[in-house]
This record gives C-alpha cells, sequence and structure tokens, in this order.
C-alpha cells in the first residue's frame, strides 16, 4: 500500500543476533494516525522489529525512519530526536518499583523535558485521567494490579507526547479481565489518532483496532494488508494454519 | 641502617608459618566452639538461643583487638605466664566461634523444614535428626562461607603481632625497625598474605558457583 | 584466685574515653563515607565499565580483601611517609579505612546493580534518560535497597577494625586505652571498659543506619516490604 506521507518507513531491515538471521528484509510504511498489530508466532521476529524501531537493538542492513529522522544513528541528539517521536510499552510494564506512579510520570517530564516540577505533575495527573486511574496517584507499583501497572506504563510514555507508540505484547502477562482494560486504554488511544504499532497475540483485538495487519513468519513480512481484506482472504498457508490456531 | 636483603624475605616466609599455624589454631578452635553456637542459635529452648545470641552480638560488636587484649590481659588474671600463642589463639578462638556459629546457623536454617517433619516422622531422635540428615545437607552450603572466612581469620592473625607474638606482620616490623623501608617491607608483607589468601578467595567463589549449579 | 577488679581510674580518665570515642566516631564516620563513594563508584566502572577498567577495580578490590588491615595502614602510614609524603596518623587512618571500605563496598553494591533488571535500563532509556540519569535515578537506589543490610554490617565493621588503627597512634578509642591502662596498670578493666563502649557505638551504628534506611528508602518506609 502507498501513502503519501509515512511517518514510520521500514526498509530491508536485516538484523542478527550471531549466526541467527531474525529479521530478513523487513520492509512496510505506517501512515500517521494508524493502528498496526504486527502478528506472528514467537519467534517470527516481531518483537525485535519493535526493538529495532525503539532504537534497542542496532540493525545489521536496511534503514529505519520515524518522522523523518532515521533511527540508529550516532550521537546523542539523534537519540534524543528519537525519544522525542517514539514511546515503547513493555510486556513486562518496566515501571520504576522504587518510585511512585506520580514520579514514574514525572521523572522524564523534568528530566528529560526539563519541565518545572508544577507543570509536570498536572501532566501526569491528565494522562493518568485518560488511563483511568487518577486515584493511584501516590501509590508505589506494587501496590496495584498487573493491568493497572500497565496503564501506568502507557500513561508514562504517553506524558511524553510521542509521535508514534510501540507495544510490545502488553497484555501477554495479564489475566484476560485484566487484558480487557489496558486494551481498552490502547483502542482510545487509537480512536484519538495516535500512530501505534502493537505486537500482539490479541486477534479480537486487531481485528477491531488495527487498520494495517503485518503478519511475520521467519523472519520476514509474510502477509501484510488492511484488517478486514487480509483476515477475509488470507494469501499463504501459514496466515491461515496462524488465524486458525489463535481462534 | 641495612640494605634488605634476601636474609630478610627468607625471615618473612619463616614468620609466616606461625600465621598458618595460629590461623590453623583459630580456625580449629572456632570450629569446636562454632558448631554447637549453630545449633544452640536455632535450639527450641528460648533461653539456650538468647545466650548463643548474646555470645555472638558480644563478640561481634567489640573489636578483635579488644577481644585480644583481654585474652591475653584476662589470661595474666588468671595466674597463666603470658605466652602470645595462646592468648592471640584464645581471642581468634572466640572470634572465629562467633562468626562461623552465625554462618552455619545460616546453613542450618536453609535445609527445609519438611526435612525436619520427614526425619521427625521415621522416629529419629533431635541428635539423630542433627548428625543423619540435617548436617550433612546444611554442610553442603556451609563450605563456601566457611572457606571464605578463613580469609578472615587468616588476615586476622596479624593483630597477634600486637602483643608481641611473631607472626608475618610482626616480623615485618622487626625486619622494618633494622632496615627502615617500609613501602618495600609492608609490600612485601601484604603479598606474603596475599599468596595464603587469595587462593582461598578464588576456591570459596568456584565452591560457591558449584553449589548454586547443583541446587 | 584473688583478683580484685578496680575501675578507680574511670572517675579520673573518664573524658579521655570520651574524647577516644569521639574521634573514633570522626575518623570512621568519615571513612565509611568515603568509602561509600569510592565504592560505588568502583561498582559502576566494575559493572558498566570497558574491559581495562573492570580489571583494574577488580585488582583493587582483590589487593584489598585479601590483605590485613593493619599492614594497609602501616603501608599509607609509614610506607608513603618513607617515600616523601607525611601524613598525620588521623589522616592516614581515614585514608587506609576509606580504601578499604570502598573494596568491600565495591563488592556489595556490584551485586545490588547486577540485581538491576536489564528491562529497567531499557524502559529509562526509552523515556530518553541519559545514562547518568538513569544510573542516578533508575539503578542507585533500589541497588543500594536491595544491600543495604550488607553495607550496614560492612559500616559497623569497619567502626570496630578502626581499632586498629591505634597501632599508628591515632588516639582514638582503643590508643586511648592502651595509654591508661599503661598509667594505670589497671589492664583488664580498661578494656572491658573500652569493649562496652565499643558495643555501645555498634548498636549506636547499627540505629544510625537504620535511621538513614528510613530517610533514603521512601518506598520501604511507607509500604515496609522489600523490593
Amino acid at each position: 500500500m502507498s501513502v503519501a506521507e509515512p511517518i514510520v518507513l521500514i526498509d530491508n531491515v536485516v538484523k542478527e543476533f550471531g549466526p541467527l538471521r531474525v529479521l530478513d528484509g523487513v520492509g512496510f510504511e505506517v501512515a500517521p494516525g494508524q493502528t498496526v498489530a504486527i502478528v506472528g508466532r514467537s519467534g517470527s521476529g516481531k518483537s525485535t522489529l519493535l526493538r529495532c524501531i525503539a532504537g534497542l537493538e542496532t540493525v545489521q542492513a536496511g534503514r529505519i525512519t520515524v518522522c523523518g529522522h532515521e533511527v540508529g544513528l550516532p550521537g546523542s541528539a539523534a537519540r534524543a530526536q528519537l525519544r522525542r517521536d517514539v514511546g515503547m510499552v513493555f510486556q513486562s510494564y518496566n515501571l520504576f518499583p522504587h518510585l511512585t506512579v506520580e514520579r514514574n510520570i514525572t521523572l522524564a517530564l523534568t528530566l528529560v523535558k526539563k519541565q518545572p516540577k508544577e507543570d509536570a505533575r498536572r501532566r501526569a495527573a491528565e494522562v493518568l485521567g485518560m488511563v483511568g486511574l487518577t486515584d493511584k496517584l501516590l501509590a508505589y507499583p506494587e501496590q496495584l494490579s498487573g493491568g493497572q501497572q500497565q496503564r501506568v506504563a502507557i500513561a508514562r510514555s504517553l506524558a511524553l507526547q510521542p509521535q508514534v507508540m510501540l507495544f510490545d505484547e502488553v497484555t501477554s502477562a495479564l489475566d484476560p479481565e485484566l487484558t480487557a482494560e489496558v486494551l481498552g486504554v490502547m483502542e482510545g488511544l487509537a480512536h484519538r489518532g495516535m500512530t501505534m504499532l502493537s505486537v500482539t497475540h490479541e486477534m479480537g483485538f486487531a481485528r477491531r483496532v488495527a487498520d494495517l495487519v503485518v503478519f511475520m513468519h521467519k523472519g520476514k513480512v509474510w502477509e501484510i494488508g488492511p484488517t478486514a481484506e487480509l483476515f477475509a482472504n488470507p494469501k499463504t498457508a501459514e496466515f491461515q494454519q496462524f488465524v486458525g490456531s489463535e481462534l | 641502617m641495612i640494605k634488605l636483603s634476601a636474609t630478610h624475605l627468607l625471615y618473612l616466609v619463616e614468620a609466616a608459618r606461625w600465621t598458618i599455624l595460629l590461623s590453623l589454631l583459630a580456625f580449629v578452635g572456632g570450629s569446636i566452639l562454632g558448631l554447637p553456637l549453630a545449633v544452640m542459635r536455632v535450639a527450641k529452648s528460648r533461653l539456650v538461643r538468647v545466650l548463643a545470641t548474646a555470645y555472638i552480638q558480644l563478640i561481634q560488636g567489640t573489636p578483635l583487638l579488644i577481644v585480644l587484649f583481654l585474652s591475653y590481659f584476662g589470661l595474666g588474671i588468671l595466674g597463666y605466664k603470658l605466652i602470645p600463642l595462646v592468648a592471640a589463639g584464645l581471642a581468634l578462638t572466640l572470634y572465629s566461634a562467633a562468626f562461623l556459629g552465625e554462618i552455619w546457623r545460616g546453613c542450618i536454617e536453609a535445609v527445609p523444614k519438611t526435612q525436619w517433619e520427614a526425619s521427625d516422622i521415621l522416629g529419629l531422635n533431635r541428635f539423630q535428626q542433627y548428625a543423619y540428615v540435617v548436617l550433612p545437607q546444611a554442610l553442603r552450603i556451609a563450605i563456601p562461607p566457611t572457606v571464605g572466612f578463613m580469609v578472615q581469620i587468616v588476615k586476622n592473625t596479624s593483630l597477634a603481632s600486637v602483643i608481641g607474638f611473631v607472626e608475618l606482620s610482626r616480623a615485618g616490623q622487626i625486619v622494618n625497625n633494622s632496615t627502615f623501608e617500609p613501602f618495600v617491607i609492608f609490600a612485601c608483607v601484604g603479598a606474603i598474605y596475599f599468596v595464603l589468601c587469595y587462593p582461598l578467595s578464588l576456591a570459596a567463589r568456584t565452591l560457591e558457583k558449584r553449589v548454586h549449579v547443583g541446587r | 584466685m584473688s583478683y580484685k577488679f578496680d575501675f578507680a581510674f574511670l572517675t579520673e580518665r573518664w573524658p579521655d574515653f570520651v574524647a577516644g570515642a569521639w574521634l573514633t566516631i570522626q575518623l570512621t564516620v568519615l571513612s565509611i563515607a568515603f568509602g561509600f563513594a569510592v565504592g560505588t563508584v568502583c561498582a559502576l566502572a566494575r559493572v558498566y565499565g570497558g574491559p581495562l577498567l573492570r580489571r583494574v577495580t577488580g585488582a583493587y578490590v582483590e589487593t584489598i580483601r585479601n590483605t590485613p588491615l593493619l599492614i594497609q595502614i602501616f603501608i599509607v602510614y609509614f610506607g608513603l611517609s618513607s617515600l616523601g609524603l607525611k601524613l598525620s596518623a588521623e589522616v592516614s587512618a581515614v585514608i587506609a579505612l576509606t580504601v578499604n571500605m570502598g573494596a568491600y563496598t565495591t563488592e556489595i553494591m556490584r551485586a545490588g546493580i547486577q540485581s538491576i533488571q536489564r528491562t529497567q535500563l531499557e524502559a529509562a532509556d526509552c523515556l530518553g534518560l541519559t545514562r547518568l540519569q538513569t544510573i542516578l535515578h533508575v539503578v542507585l537506589l533500589p541497588a543500594m535497597e536491595r544491600v543495604y543490610p550488607s553495607l550496614a554490617s560492612q559500616g559497623v565493621l569497619l567502626m570496630l577494625a578502626s581499632s586498629i588503627t591505634s597501632q599508628i597512634s591515632a588516639e582514638e578509642l582503643t590508643a586511648t586505652a592502651n595509654l591508661v591502662q599503661s598509667d594505670t596498670y589497671r589492664s583488664f578493666e580498661v578494656y572491658i571498659v573500652v569493649a562496652i563502649v565499643y558495643l555501645a557505638l555498634s548498636a549506636l551504628y547499627r540505629l544510625a543506619f537504620w535511621a538513614i534506611g528510613l530517610v533514603l528508602f521512601e518506598r520501604r518506609r511507607r509500604l515496609g516490604t522489600a523490593l
């Protein structure tokens, strides 16, 4: 598919861990405001792709561009730019256990964005409102359920106003009912026009919310297309099988 | 001023034998006293536990140097002739017992409670439980930290020099008094201690890894 | 046994013991603080540093941990002065105790830093924190909290070990005792008194570490749980 101004551009990316080729020439584009579901079996390279976009891994070949800035360029300025553009939420939440919910959110606002404490606090309350956790401002992560922790993690990332948000299997560690509350928050973000790339096992979420589905297999983009279209006529046996097994 | 010579170095190495002897004395003495202490620390009787704890707290809250002085002058009061080796041996024994007792208590407590229960069901008495079930298992975990503590013992024998026992450190001071090259001499003394201690440190670390792998 | 205990020397000499104890406190509080700083920096170097830095800090730790404090003190005091660097007994004591505390702190803090999961660093990275900010705000405090009991014990051990500085005649508590006993010939009694003072100091230091822990670890203070 061709979009006029892609916000995320992935071009022929190759990533190897030693002799293992995890990403083997991956490429696609994401338009602003699109929600992309990246699906596939474990070991298909989907999480690695997300980590490459976030700059947590360096690629051996190919190019990733976010908001017109190439990912992985050396230097702290390029790094800072990437962090302004891209937010990431992890499977294991990765909240800072020694800090309150509020401080988890204001940490980067004060240290990185150099906001005054008061502004940062206001912003924390605002984003916590967006994920429905206003009352947990002064709690510590350990006092929250997994779903609540993940919503705080989303709020923490959201507070920095990234252009693109990456979600790496954010509900895999959660019970079904907790999964629902996190997916609800993500759905809200999608409706508000946030550009999102989500590695997920939740096919229901993918069908309902995603504009674009990327099916990865053996380190390649095996199938890609608008959600309804793709699920209606899977072209490859592997995707058929995958959709069948996930239901 | 006499130049530092090979004779001096030989003198140091020979004195190191006394360091080793004193270390062994302290370790053996400390073990003999430390094991009952460890068992007392986990005893059923509260009084016994308190007594053992008090002893350990007392020793661990007092500098070894002070324990050494107390042992040295205390033996004098009791009418014994002041033999530095005996006084130092006694002080290091009292000191090692407290620390070994505490280390071994941890190892005994690391043996799962179910082992006690299982052997209880089989009708073993308290002594048999220790001898056949608990201590053999505790021993496995106890070896690495015990070897590690031997490093502390070897280093702490240096304090015996203060009451005039001629071991390695005292020998270093004696050589220094005639040659006055403290930097070189004490570096040599330090090196000899290092040669004695480092293998123990390495062994403790290797053994610890093995225990973790084996679990 | 017909020995008569006599603590009469206390009426006249107690100010000496107070002065000695005060110097012991001064020497060891400084050494613990400096040693903690040295150890923390070395621990960071040992975990995050390059191969050379790791080897240098490793050598430092092993050298100090496998040689007696007495010899370390002699090298600083007698050794350095023979090389032309004349230091007072007190300064030498603080240097030697700092170097000693630093080595043990390195090992303790290293374990703490290594217990911080890599994902915490990644999360901080994704929020745009610099390496230094990550270490200061995300790594050090939780790392310290995890090993705090060991750090506190090491602090108490150092305070007790500072008695060895009496051997270079730093006029701290043990040196005071040596002086009083040679004046009064009541050796046993003098060392009993000093032992009691050290026991009190041990308790005081434990209390101080506990209080510092309360101030440092707000989360633990509020929830009472370990990380």
